[in-house]
């Protein structure tokens, strides 16, 4: 029994709370994004679309790191391979995502060095276990991962491991958020907000956002129910036109969040303006290594050539991100794209919309 | 977009320490979550313990959802 995750997976009390969704929302149309993978990922994988009203449309969101990381980052990581032969150090589901003309995993088969990492820190092993060679860790992620990734950082620079480097596209929340609002077309209702990354930065990371775009928010838990009691609370909210952010994963998210972790990230990164793939490049929206540590820069220590960038024409991973579109509208989605060969990012990734759709959409009859 | 889960502290040492859950023990990094005790719960990613789980919190939900479903019977 896994303490404190499975007890949150009630069935009964799943169906109370969606119940009581049902009678609160009646025939208003509503539209609520899950800015959040992992969010998708509970929604399908236990079914919560089939209690809900039809007419409460879920919509998932940018917040897969796997799926928004850009065709460029991956041909970066292949000439590093191709032209410096590092090692590259990356998590898993980084393997399979699509470059303009190969992936990480294709590398591999032939021959390049590419190891898989459960934490920054293994990069840091398999640095000191191979000093006549250079690592190269692929640092992706959220507030959730940025900490983690700085503290690996200063420890290369405190252990003085003078052969790894970190490639960074680590990526923010605020930004991209208003960038989303900002398009007309995006009549989002209100959202569910990410529980870790909120859990990492405190509530006051959206003061800018609804400064701007107000609107109602509720940062959620993870497990069935959690996700069930923030979307009655965020119903409850849109339909009383009540704009703020409300906190449901309150075992978690503390309104200051992780000082620690804060004062790490804003050690080690500067904000950056960074390129998502599907949403193009948002201002400040990303981490990038501060000054102090840009001897641990991959990018600025090593050149690379790289070829024409190459998305595939007909993949809608960008307007699947933006909420526009469902996966299974693109004419690609489980013909020429499958989670085996996968054309588009948010095909590759456990917490990709693609993904969660493919794996668990049968399931429920979608 | 941050899968995490919450485990048991069940050692510390230094910087690391090693949690637990449904029996599975692994040795990860207390760097940002230095006051983290053995017997907290912690939430766990890529490696990092990332917040405390405060498990006053948890078990009053828990017990709201079982009052919910014991009033679910109730109507039935």
């Amino acid at each position: 029994m896994n303490k404190y995750l499975e007890e949150f997976r009630s069935e009964k009390a799943a169906r109370i709370i969606s119940d009581q969704i049902n009678a609160l929302q009646g025939n208003t149309r509503l539209t609520i994004m899950e800015i959040c993978g992992g969010h998708t990922l509970t929604t399908m994988k236990y079914g919560l679309h089939t209690l809900l009203p039809e007419t409460l449309t879920l919509k998932s969101g940018p917040g897969c790191p796997v799926c928004v990381t850009s065709t460029e980052y991956i041909d970066t990581a292949i000439a590093l391979l191709q032209e410096h032969d590092v090692i590259i150090a990356s998590f898993g589901d980084m393997l399979r995502v699509p470059g303009s003309t190969s992936t990480l995993l294709k590398q591999r088969s032939l021959g390049r060095d590419v190891r898989i990492c459960f934490s920054p820190m293994d990069a840091l092993s398999i640095a000191k276990e191979n000093p006549g060679r250079k690592t190269v860790f692929l640092a992706i992620g959220f507030e959730t991962t940025a900490p983690g990734i700085a503290v690996a950082i200063r420890e290369a620079e405190q252990q003085g491991i003078g052969n790894i480097a970190f490639l960074t596209a680590l990526k923010t929340m605020p930004q991209a958020m208003k960038a989303l609002l900002s398009d007309p077309e995006a009549l989002i209702d209100g959202f569910i907000l990410p529980g870790h990354v909120t859990a990492v930065m405190g509530t006051g990371m959206y003061d800018p956002v609804i400064e701007t775009y107000p609107i109602p928010g509720v940062v959620s838990g993870f497990e069935p129910t959690d996700m069930l009691a923030s979307i009655r609370t965020l119903v409850e909210m849109i339909i009383a036109k009540k704009q703020e952010i409300v906190v449901q994963y309150t075992r978690a998210v503390k309104k200051e969040g992780n000082t620690a972790a804060q004062k790490i990230m804003n050690e080690v990164f500067v904000t950056a303006d960074v390129s998502w793939r599907g949403l193009g490049t948002i201002p400040g929206s990303g981490l990038s290594i501060a000054g102090k540590y840009s001897h641990l820069d991959a990018e600025k220590k090593y050149a690379v050539s790289l070829p024409q960038q190459k998305e595939h024409p007909g993949c809608i991973c960008g307007d699947v991100m933006k909420g526009k579109k469902t996966p299974n509208q693109c004419s690609l989605f489980k013909q020429q794209c499958t989670p085996e060969n996968p054309v588009g990012a948010c095909m590759v990734s456990a917490e990709g919309s693609c993904g969660i759709y493919f794996n668990f959409g049968r399931i429920h009859g979608r | 977009m941050c899968l995490a889960i919450p485990m048991k502290v069940v050692s510390r040492n230094g910087g690391t320490g090693v949690v637990e859950s449904g029996n599975v023990f692994y040795e990860i990094n207390f760097s940002l979550l230095p006051d983290a005790v053995v017997d907290d719960y912690v939430i766990v990613h890529t490696g990092f313990a990332i917040q405390k789980l405060d498990k006053e919190d948890a078990d009053e939900t828990l017990k709201l959802y079982r009052e919910m479903e014991n009033l679910g019977i109730d109507h039935e």
